[in-house]
This record gives C-alpha cells, sequence and structure tokens, in this order.
C-alpha cells in the first residue's frame, strides 16, 4: 500500500543547518500520495535535556493530515520522550511545536488534549478497577460541559449530555468489537484487549492527531493483526492523523505512510517505508551492523 | 392462529410475512442488540424492510430462478433478505460463514450465484480472492461498510444503499413482484442448504416452501408454540435447524427472533432475552455447565455445600416432577426450597429461566449432563435429524424423555428400519434433491419417498423409541466378526468432561483402538488447581497425570461396554492422547464439528498403526494450518497407553472355547 515515490532523498539532519522550509511547493513534489494534505503538527528544531542527559537533539519533522505517521529507533533513542513533548508532558529546552498552523505555547497535558491530541501509552494506563465502557467514558471528559454536581444529580442538561455521550461510546465499542467486555473490569482483561480499551479511550476524545505508543507491544501475531486493522480502520473512517512509536518493523513498514528514525536522541532518516529501508544508517543503526 | 383463513393460503414465506404484517403488525418480529441497546422491528416494519431489498435486488437485475449467497453471523437483515430473494423468485443460499475461501468457492460455483450479500470486509476479501474461480458472482453486497471504502464499488453496493434504491423504485417493481409472490406454491424452491457433509464435497439440499412450512407448523403444535415465544437466534444462519426455528416456525407462529450483538456475547444476550424456545447443541450445554462447575469450586464452603446438598437432591426427584409422576410431601418441599435458592437463580444466570421447550441434537448428550439440566426443571428434549427431513424426525414428547433415546417419530413422519439396521424415514419434509448431484439423490431418496438417514439404529422394546448406534456406514465388524461401532464408543468417551473429542478405530482389527483429544478448558483448570505447569497444548496433553486419568476414563468406558453384549467386542485395548486438538481448519472435523473419519485415517496412518503394533511409543510430525491459512508442522512424541478390558457379557463363552 505504501506508495513508491521517485528521487525523494532522505533529508539527513547530520547537516544541520539544511534549512527546513515544509511550506515550500517543493517539498510536496516526491512525498507519498496520501501524505500531501496540510501540515496538522510540526516540530521544529527540538531538543530536549534532562540534566546534563541529551534526549532529543534538534529534531525537526512534520505529520501531515491524514497520514500514518511511524517514530522509529532503538531502545533509548527518544522516541518516547518525542511523543511526550508533542502531547505537552515534557516541554523542550529548545525548538518550537506548530500544532493546526499555529505555534504553541507551553501547555499542559490536559490543555493539549482539549486541542484535539490524544494518546495511549506504552506501559497501559487504564483504571484497572472500572469497566471498559468507563474507561472509554474517561475520555470523553474533555467534551463534558456540565459541571459536577449536575452529573451528580442528573440533573438537567447533564442526562441529556451523558446520553449523547454514551452513543459516541458504545460507537466506538462496536468500532474496536469489545461489545462482549463492556461491563468487565479492565484489570480483568488480557493485555491484547487492554490495548484496545486503551486505544477506545483515546478514539473517545475524537482527537485530529491520535499517538500510539508501541500499540502492539507484548502482542501475538493474531493481536497484532487485528490492531493493525483497527489502526487502518480508525484513520480510514474517521480520518484520524496518527503518529505512532513501533518496534515490530513489519508492522511499521506495513502500515505507515513515512517514518522518522531516531537514534541516540539524533533523526537519522525520514521517508517513506521504503527509502528508510534502503538507507544506510538507519540500517546500521536500527537493525544492528558489525562494527568491523 | 391455525384456523386463520389467510395462513391455508401462507404457503411461501413472503406471504407468510404480508398475512404477519397485517395479523401481527404491532407485535415486535426481529431484534437485535447494536450500540449496546436492543433495537427492535415489527412485522409491520420488517415488511417494509424486506420490500426495500427486494426492489433494491431488482433494481441491480436479479432475475427469477437467479441464486443468491448469504454469508454471515445471525442478522436481522440477511433473514430479511432471504425473503426479499424469494419476493423476486430468486432462491437463497445461506452459506457458513466461518468457511475458507477454498470451500466457499467450492460452493459460489457449485450453485452459480450471481449475487452475493455478505456481512463485512472479511467475507468481501476471501470473495475477492477467489473472485477469479467465480465468474457467475456478479454483484457483492456488504452490511457493514467499514474498511471498505477504498475498494472497487462497480460490483459492490451497501445494502442500506441498495435499500434507498429498492425505496426510490418500489413503484415501479411493485407489481411485479406483486404477481412474483402470488405466482409462488408451496411445492417451489424454498431455500438451498449446503450440508457440511463428513465424507467428500457439501452437497446442497433443495428444500421446497411445503418442507419448510409444513414441519414447521407441524413441529409448532407439537410443542403448542404461539406468537408469544422468544427465542435468540445464535446457530450458523446455514444450518437447517437456524431455517426451521428463526424462520420456518417464527413466521408460522410469528413469533420474535432475536439476534445476539456479537458471537461473544451470546450468554449475556440469552440473559437478557430469556427465551422461551431454545435449541443448543450438547456442546453448548456442557461448557455451560462447565463454566458453573468451576466457578462453584471457586465458591465459599456454605455456598458450595448449598449447591452440592440441593443439586443431589434435584437428581433424586427433579426429573420426576418435571415428568408430572408422583413424589413424597417432604421431596417436595425440600425440591421448591432448592428452586429458590439454587436452581431458580442458576437458570437466571444461565438465561434458561423462561424456557418451555429446549431441544437438543447433532450429537449424543451424555446421560449425566441431560439429566442435570432436567433435573433442575429445563425441559431438554432430544431430537433427531438431518438437513434432508427439514430437522424433525423424531422429538421426544413430554413426559416420555430418555437419555438414551432421540423419541418417537415427529407429526407425518414414517420411520422404517432397512435390514442392514439403517433408519430410514418418509415425512413431508423430505427433500426435493441434491442440487445438480442426481446421483446421490438417487441413493439416498428411494422412488418411493424413503430417504436413507445413514444412521444405524434399532426402535427401543421397551419404549418404543428411536435409539441411534453409529453412523451406519461407520458400524463394522472386527477380525472376529463381533460388531463394531465406534461412534457409540466415542460417545461414552467424551461424556467424560476431560475429553473433547475421540476417535475409536477397529474395522477388521483384532480390538479396537482410540485417540483421544483432550479438553483445554477443562484439564487447564484441573493442571492449574493443582500446580502443574505447562505450556502448551502438546505438553498439557501428553502430561503423565493426564495420561492417568485418561486412562480411568477409557476403563470405565471398557467396564460399561463390556455390559452391552452386541458391542462389548468394541473395549478401548490401547489408546494416545493427541498433541493437537483435531480442527476444522484442518479439515479434520466438518464446519459443525464433526469427525471426518477418512480424513484422519489418512493423516494419521502413522499413528493408528502404531496402535496396533504394539508400540508404546511413536514420533510424529503433522501439517497444521493457522487461521490466516498460513502453514505449520507440529512435532511431538507421543505415549501409547493400554487400558483394562473387561471380559464379554455374553459371547465371552465361546470366546474362551
Amino acid at each position: 500500500m505504501s506508495a513508491q515515490t521517485k528521487g525523494a532523498a532522505i533529508r539527513m539532519v547530520h547537516d544541520a543547518d539544511a534549512p527546513h522550509d515544509f511550506t515550500a511547493e517543493n517539498v510536496l513534489h516526491g512525498l507519498p500520495e496520501r501524505s500531501r494534505g496540510p501540515v496538522v503538527l510540526e516540530v521544529k528544531n527540538i531538543t530536549l535535556r534532562f540534566g546534563g542527559v541529551v534526549a532529543i537533539k534538534d529534531i525537526s519533522f512534520d505529520i501531515r493530515k491524514g497520514e500514518i505517521r511511524a517514530i522509529i529507533g532503538p531502545n533509548g533513542a527518544g522516541k518516547s520522550s518525542m511523543l511526550n513533548v508533542i502531547n505537552g508532558f515534557y516541554h523542550p529546552q529548545e525548538g518550537e511545536i506548530w500544532f493546526n498552523g499555529a505555534r504553541r505555547k507551553p501547555m499542559k497535558p490536559y490543555e493539549i488534549a482539549k486541542q484535539g491530541i490524544a494518546r495511549t501509552f506504552q506501559n497501559i494506563a487504564l483504571f484497572k478497577g472500572m469497566s471498559t465502557l468507563d474507561n472509554i467514558m474517561t475520555g470523553r471528559l474533555t467534551k463534558m460541559h456540565t459541571n459536577i454536581f449536575m452529573q451528580a444529580l442528573w440533573a438537567g442538561p447533564a442526562q441529556a449530555e451523558e446520553i449523547e455521550h454514551r452513543e459516541k461510546v458504545e460507537k466506538i465499542i462496536d468500532f474496536l468489537e469489545i461489545q462482549h467486555i463492556r461491563k468487565t473490569p479492565v484489570g480483568r482483561l488480557p493485555y491484547g484487549l487492554q490495548k484496545r480499551v486503551e486505544l477506545g479511550r483515546a478514539l473517545a476524545a475524537e482527537p485530529d492527531l491520535l499517538l500510539l505508543d508501541e500499540p502492539m507491544a507484548g502482542m501475538n501475531v493474531e493481536e497484532k493483526e487485528d490492531m493493525c486493522r483497527f489502526i487502518l480502520d480508525v484513520n480510514e473512517e474517521f480520518g484520524t492523523t496518527i503518529a505512532l512509536i513501533e518496534h515490530d518493523m513489519g508492522v511499521v513498514m506495513d502500515i505507515s505512510d513515512r517514518v522518522v528514525v531516531l537514534d541516540y536522541g539524533r533523526k537519522i532518516g525520514d521517508g517513506t517505508p521504503d527509502e528508510v529501508r534502503s538507507n544506510k544508517d538507519v540500517i546500521d543503526a536500527y537493525l544492528g551492523v558489525s562494527h568491523d | 392462529m391455525t384456523g386463520h383463513p389467510a395462513s391455508s393460503a401462507a404457503d411461501t414465506f413472503p406471504k407468510l410475512l404480508e398475512r404477519n404484517a397485517g395479523q401481527f403488525s404491532e407485535r415486535v418480529a426481529s431484534r437485535e442488540k447494536e450500540f449496546g441497546i436492543w433495537q427492535s422491528w415489527t412485522w409491520a416494519q420488517v415488511h417494509a424492510e424486506v420490500k426495500s431489498i427486494a426492489a433494491g435486488l431488482k433494481q441491480l437485475g436479479l432475475k427469477p430462478e437467479d441464486r443468491v449467497a448469504i454469508v454471515g453471523a445471525n442478522r436481522p437483515h440477511f433473514y430479511w433478505s432471504i425473503i426479499s430473494i424469494q419476493m423476486c423468485g430468486a432462491v437463497p443460499v445461506p452459506i457458513y460463514a466461518d468457511s475458507a475461501a477454498e470451500e466457499m468457492s467450492f460452493v459460489f460455483d457449485h450453485c452459480g450465484a450471481r449475487f452475493a450479500i455478505v456481512e463485512d470486509q472479511e467475507q468481501v476479501d476471501k470473495l475477492l480472492q477467489v473472485a477469479s474461480e467465480i465468474p457467475a458472482l456478479e454483484h457483492i453486497i456488504y452490511l457493514d461498510p467499514r474498511g471498505l471504502r477504498n475498494y472497487d464499488h462497480t460490483a459492490m453496493h451497501d445494502l442500506a444503499d441498495v435499500q434507498e434504491l429498492g425505496r426510490k423504485h418500489w413503484s415501479d417493481v411493485e407489481g411485479e413482484i406483486a404477481r412474483t409472490i402470488a405466482a409462488q406454491k408451496g411445492s417451489d424452491t424454498c431455500v438451498m442448504l449446503y450440508t457440511s457433509g463428513t465424507t467428500g464435497r457439501p452437497k446442497g439440499v433443495v428444500l421446497s416452501n411445503d418442507n419448510i412450512l409444513v414441519t414447521a407448523r407441524s413441529a409448532s403444535e407439537f410443542e403448542k408454540l404461539t406468537e408469544r415465544e422468544e427465542t435468540l437466534a445464535y446457530l450458523p444462519l446455514a444450518w437447517v435447524g437456524d431455517f426451521i426455528f428463526s424462520m420456518g416456525q417464527a413466521y408460522t407462529c410469528g413469533f420474535c427472533v432475536s439476534c445476539p450483538e456479537s458471537t461473544d456475547t451470546v450468554l449475556e444476550d440469552l440473559r437478557e432475552i430469556g427465551p422461551t424456545y431454545y435449541f443448543a447443541p450438547p456442546r453448548v450445554f456442557e461448557n455451560l455447565l462447565t463454566t458453573v462447575t468451576i466457578r462453584m469450586e471457586d465458591a465459599g464452603p456454605t455456598k458450595r455445600w448449598l449447591f452440592r446438598t440441593f443439586i443431589d437432591h434435584a437428581k433424586r426427584v427433579g426429573e420426576d416432577i418435571l415428568d408430572g409422576r408422583s413424589v413424597g410431601f417432604l421431596d417436595r418441599i425440600k425440591y421448591s426450597l432448592g428452586e429458590m435458592f439454587i436452581y431458580g437463580p442458576l437458570k437466571n444466570v444461565l438465561g434458561l429461566s423462561r424456557v418451555r421447550v429446549a431441544y437438543t441434537a447433532g450429537e449424543a448428550i451424555g446421560p449425566e449432563l441431560f439429566r442435570f439440566y432436567r433435573s433442575i426443571g429445563l425441559n431438554l428434549k432430544q431430537l433427531y435429524g438431518q438437513t434432508e427431513a427439514s430437522v424433525f424426525i423424531t422429538i421426544q414428547p413430554d413426559g416420555e424423555v430418555y437419555a438414551d433415546t432421540v423419541g418417537v417419530p415427529s407429526p407425518g413422519v414414517e420411520l422404517r428400519i432397512a435390514e442392514n439396521g439403517e433408519v430410514l424415514y418418509r415425512s413431508p419434509g423430505v427433500f426435493q434433491e441434491y442440487y445438480k448431484n442426481t446421483d446421490s439423490t438417487a441413493d439416498t431418496k428411494t422412488p418411493e419417498g424413503w430417504v436413507h438417514t445413514g444412521d444405524a439404529g434399532f426402535i427401543d422394546p421397551k419404549t418404543g423409541h428411536l435409539r441411534i448406534i453409529d453412523r451406519a456406514k461407520d458400524v463394522g465388524k472386527l477380525a472376529d466378526g463381533s460388531m463394531f461401532a465406534p461412534k457409540y464408543v466415542e460417545n461414552k468417551l467424551k461424556f467424560f468432561a476431560n475429553i473433547k473429542e475421540a476417535v475409536v478405530f477397529g474395522e477388521g482389527r483384532d480390538f479396537a483402538t482410540a485417540f483421544i483429544n483432550i479438553d483445554l478448558n477443562a484439564v487447564g483448570n484441573w493442571a492449574e488447581r493443582n500446580n502443574i505447569a505447562y505450556t502448551s497444548y502438546q505438553e498439557l496433553a501428553g502430561h503423565p497425570q493426564v495420561y492417568a486419568q485418561i486412562l480411568s476414563h477409557v476403563n470405565e468406558v471398557n467396564r460399561s461396554v463390556a455390559q452391552d453384549p452386541m458391542l462389548s467386542g468394541c473395549q478401548i485395548k490401547r489408546f494416545l492422547v493427541l498433541h493437537k486438538e483435531l480442527d476444522a481448519d484442518d479439515g479434520e472435523l466438518t464446519r459443525t464439528m464433526k469427525v471426518r473419519r477418512r480424513i484422519v485415517d489418512e493423516k494419521y496412518a502413522d499413528l493408528i498403526a502404531a496402535l496396533f503394533e504394539g508400540k508404546s511409543e511413536i514420533y510424529t510430525e503433522t501439517e497444521v494450518t493457522y487461521e490466516d491459512g498460513r502453514k505449520g508442522k507440529i512435532k511431538a512424541n507421543l505415549q501409547i497407553a493400554d487400558a483394562q478390558t473387561f471380559p464379554r457379557a455374553q459371547a465371552s463363552d465361546q470366546q474362551a472355547a
């Protein structure tokens, strides 16, 4: 499904001075067809330090509307940090983030969630004691307008609002085929299903941009195939732009439109799966090479 | 209901629908759970939906006599489509949704379907995969558009769009459809159902309107079903039983059929619907009981004691109370206490509180299992039937229910036992023919209308009920000439919760041997309880303690087989526990989970040889097919165990001499 593109060189960040003129016509030329929408999110020259440790160094890339964008790299490459920067959990010391055409001020994660960025976590972060339904319902939180008192009393507009939200949530449950665990506490569910519930909660926020942190980690082949189909279906049915981190190269190459490759906090490759696959630096860094 | 003037004229489904839309217009006819809520359609609404589908199909070019394949789970739209297809004079052909692409290609090619109405992307993909082999197929109509947006839509349509098209053009085709419906007769083809077939290719059984409707009517009268019944349609659409229960009887009686939310929610949906009329194969009853047993083992001592006490009491008097025989006053009081504290709540949890009539069929049911459900007050009865008979051959009448028989001929059925022991029947439900297969038709159906069931059986002299021993062609002889009925022994083995499947060999041999499949649920749970670690099915199956358990079961079966003078030669002398589950994907079982003996014989020839040769261990490699169609190999070293055999009941003297 990945559209073959001609002559698009992978932009290397090693020559850090190269201009990043993303708006120019010449950048669109050479992008795969599905990645020619307007830029949804752009990170420019991001550097993130924890004390003396540089987690991310001068990284720039963009995510375009409607595409599936993968971020890959070996352990410790800075992938999750990158997601946490986008999601507002970490604040980079240097660089800019542009979201929907405006430069983003430092924000709290919940403010960013309200803006339309939802995510899932590498280590599942669900409310274990709550049912699938209630967990997904929490994803609607940013869309709730009535206050806690009205909700507690089930009064006035609260009732109508809850019904409206429940309907949205039921559609997600139907979409993810988890009707049979609707009332089951998520702590009792197998891992693969918990991952699906987490995806459901992220979808409940009706995000413009969905961040998935290793959605397929720890799954067996069948669960991976299911998850791939759900990701593709979310992208197709809801038109949601997706950025995902994934270790399984087969999955990444199959479902993503463009791939960013990180290594030791630097960007070493960016392009279509085919381009990335044939990039020497990427092969060396990610797939391993003997240094002799 | 039967006295209604319209009912005599209603000899087809479209006519019945018209009658019901008038007579029961505001009663609920179909129900489906979607988005967590039960959505309902009244008979009048169903009528409108069916008409729109019919008109849409006509607009797409559906012609009389065309075949339309239907592939999917139990959804109201599929049931409606069946009637829409009939309204156009075409023939519906429901197909098992879990068929692999090749199986599907065979059936599509054989019936020559021009249209297919399918559920979702999965089914569409399967059809596209074999599209080149089924050139007759012109249009695919799907219910669930998900994932199909970017497919080529020149020959593919969303059912909702088809219905929209139909509504727009209803007036153009109204007259034609009305004429078609009026011209249809009871003797016209109603439906074509492919039998799963334990041997060879599936055969297309052609059933007429009379076959289905006459049978459905008389069976409903036998059980006094009315328009107030509630049922849940959860068994495959392509299975004749579902066609009779969810279409034939639902339309003739006018009761409501509910469809589950998904295949995984059936138990929950069952509890919410509370059916009054229920069918389940023995497998389902067994799973239910296993779940209950496992949960009870986890319960506190008081609850366990209560459960034990009252279940034991029910075993003693429950069946007598159900059948209306005399039971002592104190026992009755104790039983009603049990009903209040144990049986009632238990039935409620299982969704069986309101069941008036429950059937089980398809396989023999374990006497223990059967009696358990009956003793807690569930009117569970056995049924013997076939696709070729429009289901009903025999039913157990209320009050005359025995675990080892299948009952008396159902209304309108004549029964005969051939000289070789095969059961033959003749009834209004007898099928027209096997589609495009005159040879098989002639083999199965005599010119006088008698149908060979292929089952060997006899009329039990004590009760006058039919008893089935085995498939007639499987009944053979051991080397010493004594009767060999593998199924008879297999069923006895399978009644143990630990044994999921068994295959017995012995035709023309000196003694009988068996393959055993363990039940992963039951054995796995036992292993967990006893801290026995295992990493795979294979390892668990080969565990010495599992072997010891299975051995004790086999010995017990041998003891009981030895008591039957006719079949005592069938005692299992040697057996092994298979390293993999027999699977329909590997062709070892049919889609309805029956063993295909010939395939098993070929595939495991090395193991069978080892059983008879007297080896104590054998190395084997087996090819397996994964759900996505890829193939792999399993290697294993299998132990062969010797079981204890018991002296024959009668023929033993002769043997000793």
